[in-house]
């Protein structure tokens, strides 16, 4: 009688709501408030990130999250048996935050061949949640834990045995905000890399299989950031405008690898390393560890194309950890120029040719001076002419005639020196009393511009004295001279 | 007692035939070196001779026990012994439907293997018994060390289970004449339920080790033999009401006078 009665009390206040006192007890010993929301995780697949929780107070958050094995492509025309936590290589994304009670659901797909559980480095406790986690085929667990430490983390299967069951792609990133939450940036993205172990070569077609003796050896077949070659390439290429601010999330599932992250062409303004509470500054290249991960941010100033890569620099070419950011906005010179000059480079034979662009610039504004002319004729000169004339223009004694202070030199006219050029000279010639008997061949190559100025050079060097060559007069020699047999061009 | 007289006379009706169709017959190891490492078994395991049929039991194999144990039909069985996806490939409970008769059974529970195998006057292997029987490849008794061996058994893991099972025996025999060991389904094992622990269960919890990270290489004899772990792991995950979609079963039994 007195039990029934006890019951028929307690019936009685859960009734008028104070069954709540109870439930608000239990949170505290949880560490929740008493009135936590619940809420259902947004779960994001690669390369998306969820939205920010956006709360000012703790919530009880429930993740579901499925395995499932399935046949997804490697490469181009190969295919592998990824294990997947819902379904893609990394797993799905979740964000909860700091002092959030997580009530995580691990679902095994009745498909799946092999039992799984979830071991979550953002976990305190026994296993990281593996030990409540272990979940057979066409089953599903439940365990909860209270989100301690902000940070970037890890969660990877921990099924024995371990190594394979992360090779095969079981591995993903959880965010825990700080309670502040993030900055607030344009963009956010998921990367993850991972190495794989084939028993075929790197691209060979068809279905692979795993390589235990590979995987044991660290030797992979590949390197790839989200799971396959082409995850971040082409369409599927990450995007983002001039002016933004992106915010990477970047992981390493190994099982091996230690990643040498780096995006080529662009310096992180700021790296949480080891995806912890300290952030670096303006950094090139940031060691992302095998079970480890970081968050990079970085405002985008030039258009074009970034690439992101593991500078284990093979592995990037050879291995497939390479992954693209198309930037699409303004061109800003200041920063970047684009290809501004395309030249010659002659080694140690150059002398600056910035008098060249000088002497063009002011031919085309019509003020072109001899002092100009002869500047940029002698960087030409040292570049096309000195090789046999020598710099010195005294020439070779007997093999090639001097200009210095050359008889014969004087004795030309313009059109004369000019047909030279243009067509070369065999045959003998007598030059301050030696005969010379060899061949110079045709430099038709120069343009009018520069056979002018090498020649107003000549003229005025080496204790010479002559006339400008104009643009003009090389116009109508050319013009009146046919192209020569075996001319550079 | 009654037990003992109906399993030797099982036995004598099966007769000592070397070249039994359905059972092949294992001489045994005194010393058996498990893939799992257990205190007071360094030296090894002895696995006394024993029969195991040839191949895992098929679904017409057992749509002919549920016909004549109407209490294992689909439907029927208490969740206690099975759960509810027991024999769901299955169109009706008398009716295989598209599953394939020569395929093997599969989405069977612990339970209603052990009974089948009760039926025949049997038992299920037990792990190591399994185990041993597994070692082997056409030609050797023992071929584990060969990664020849270990690779097949891993190209199967690589295989997407969306695809239909094999029919029983489609791939060769072994040196004892055994089909299908690896390669087509996991194994129900008579002691599944308490399978990593020691053998004389002084570990406790044991049978969580092998469930995450470091822990499972530390109870594990042979590291390198991911492929024999699978199936360690796979078991353990299991209840013995529990059924999936490549889990299935085949009998052992006792040679004719034999002391059990």
């Amino acid at each position: 009688m007195k039990a029934i009665l006890a019951l028929t009390i307690s019936a009685a206040l859960a009734a008028a709501g104070l069954a709540g006192v109870a439930n608000a007890a239990d949170a505290a010993k949880i560490g929740g408030t008493a009135a936590a929301e619940t809420v259902h995780a947004v779960l994001t697949s690669p390369p998306q990130v969820p939205p920010p929780t956006g709360r000012s107070k703790p919530a009880k958050v429930v993740v579901e999250l499925e395995v499932i094995e399935k046949e997804l492509p490697i490469a181009e025309g190969s295919t592998y048996t990824f294990w997947t936590f819902g379904g893609t290589v990394p797993g799905s994304f979740i964000r909860v935050r700091q002092g959030d009670t997580v009530e995580f659901h691990l679902n095994n797909h009745p498909s799946s061949k092999m039992p799984h559980n979830i071991d979550l480095h953002g976990v305190t406790g026994p296993g990281g949640g593996a030990a409540s986690s272990f979940t057979a085929p066409g089953h599903s667990s439940q365990f909860t834990f209270k989100a301690l430490n902000h940070g970037l983390y890890v969660y990877h299967c921990a099924t024995a045995p371990v190594g394979m069951h992360v090779a095969n792609g079981m591995y993903g990133l959880i965010l825990v905000e700080p309670p502040e939450g993030l900055p607030p940036v344009d963009r956010e993205y998921y990367v993850m890399q991972g190495d794989f172990y084939t028993v075929g070569k790197f691209r060979e077609k068809g279905l692979q299989a795993f390589d235990m003796q590979k995987a044991i050896d660290e030797n992979p077949t590949y390197v790839l950031f989200n799971g396959s070659e082409t995850a971040l390439t082409g369409d599927r290429a990450l995007t983002g405008k001039v002016g933004e601010r992106v915010r990477l999330y970047v992981g390493n599932g190994g099982p091996n690898l230690v990643s040498s992250f780096h995006v080529i062409g662009e310096i992180f303004d700021k790296v949480w390393y080891e995806g912890g509470t300290h952030f670096q500054e303006n950094v090139q290249t940031t060691l992302v560890p095998a079970g480890g991960a970081m968050i990079a941010e970085f405002r985008l100033d030039v258009p074009g194309s970034y690439v992101l890569v593991d500078h284990s620099i093979f592995r990037a070419f050879n291995k497939g950890a390479l992954g693209v950011l198309k930037v699409d906005g303004p061109k800003d010179l200041a920063i970047y120029s684009g290809k501004e000059v395309d030249s010659v480079y002659l080694g140690d034979k150059a002398t600056t040719l910035a008098a060249v662009d000088t002497a063009a610039k002011s031919a085309a504004a019509g003020t072109l001076s001899q002092e100009e002319q002869v500047a940029a004729g002698k960087a030409l000169y040292a570049g096309t002419c000195s090789v046999c004339h020598q710099d010195s223009g005294s020439g070779l004694p007997g093999v090639f005639p001097p200009l210095a202070k050359s008889d014969f030199l004087a004795r030309q006219k313009a059109e004369d020196l000019i047909r030279i050029v243009l067509r070369g000279l065999t045959g003998p010639v007598d030059v301050n009393g030696q005969r010379y008997d060899s061949v110079m061949p045709p430099m038709s190559q120069l343009t009018d511009d520069e056979i002018a100025n090498i020649l107003t050079f000549v003229r005025n060097s080496w204790g010479n004295q002559g006339d400008r060559v104009r643009k003009d007069e090389v116009q109508a020699v050319r013009a009146a001279t046919p192209r020569a047999e075996g001319a550079a061009h | 007692m009654n037990t003992v007289l109906a399993l030797a006379f099982a036995a004598a009706l099966a007769g000592p035939g070397a070249a039994d169709p359905d059972w092949a017959r294992l001489p045994g190891n005194p010393a058996f070196k498990s893939v799992l490492a257990y205190e007071d078994t360094r030296a090894g395991v002895p696995v006394r001779a024993f029969e195991l049929m040839r191949r895992p039991v098929s679904n017409a194999d057992f749509l002919a026990f549920v016909r004549a144990h109407p209490q294992w039909q689909r439907g029927g069985v208490p969740a206690v012994f099975a759960e509810s996806r027991y024999l769901q490939h299955w169109t009706g409970a008398l009716d295989p439907g598209k599953a394939a008769a020569a395929q093997p059974v599969v989405h069977v529970s612990w339970f209603a293997a052990q009974a089948y195998c009760e039926s025949l006057g049997t038992r299920l292997p037990s792990w190591t018994e399994w185990e041993y029987a597994a070692a082997a490849d056409e030609t050797r008794e023992d071929a584990r060390q060969d990664p020849v061996w270990r690779e097949r058994i891993l190209g199967w893991y690589a295989n997407p289970s969306s695809r239909p099972l094999a029919d029983v025996a489609s791939q060769p025999a072994d040196v004892h004449g055994i089909h299908d060991l690896h390669g087509l389904i996991w194994e129900w094992v008579d002691d599944a339920g308490s399978l990593l622990m020691s053998a004389d269960n002084r570990e406790q919890g044991g049978a969580d080790k092998l469930q995450f990270c470091g822990a499972g290489a530390l109870s594990a004899a042979d590291r390198e033999n991911y492929a024999v772990l699978m199936r360690t792991a796979m078991l353990s995950a299991l209840q013995a009401e529990d059924v999936t979609a490549n889990l299935g079963f085949r009998c052992a039994r006792n040679l004719a006078g034999a002391t059990p």
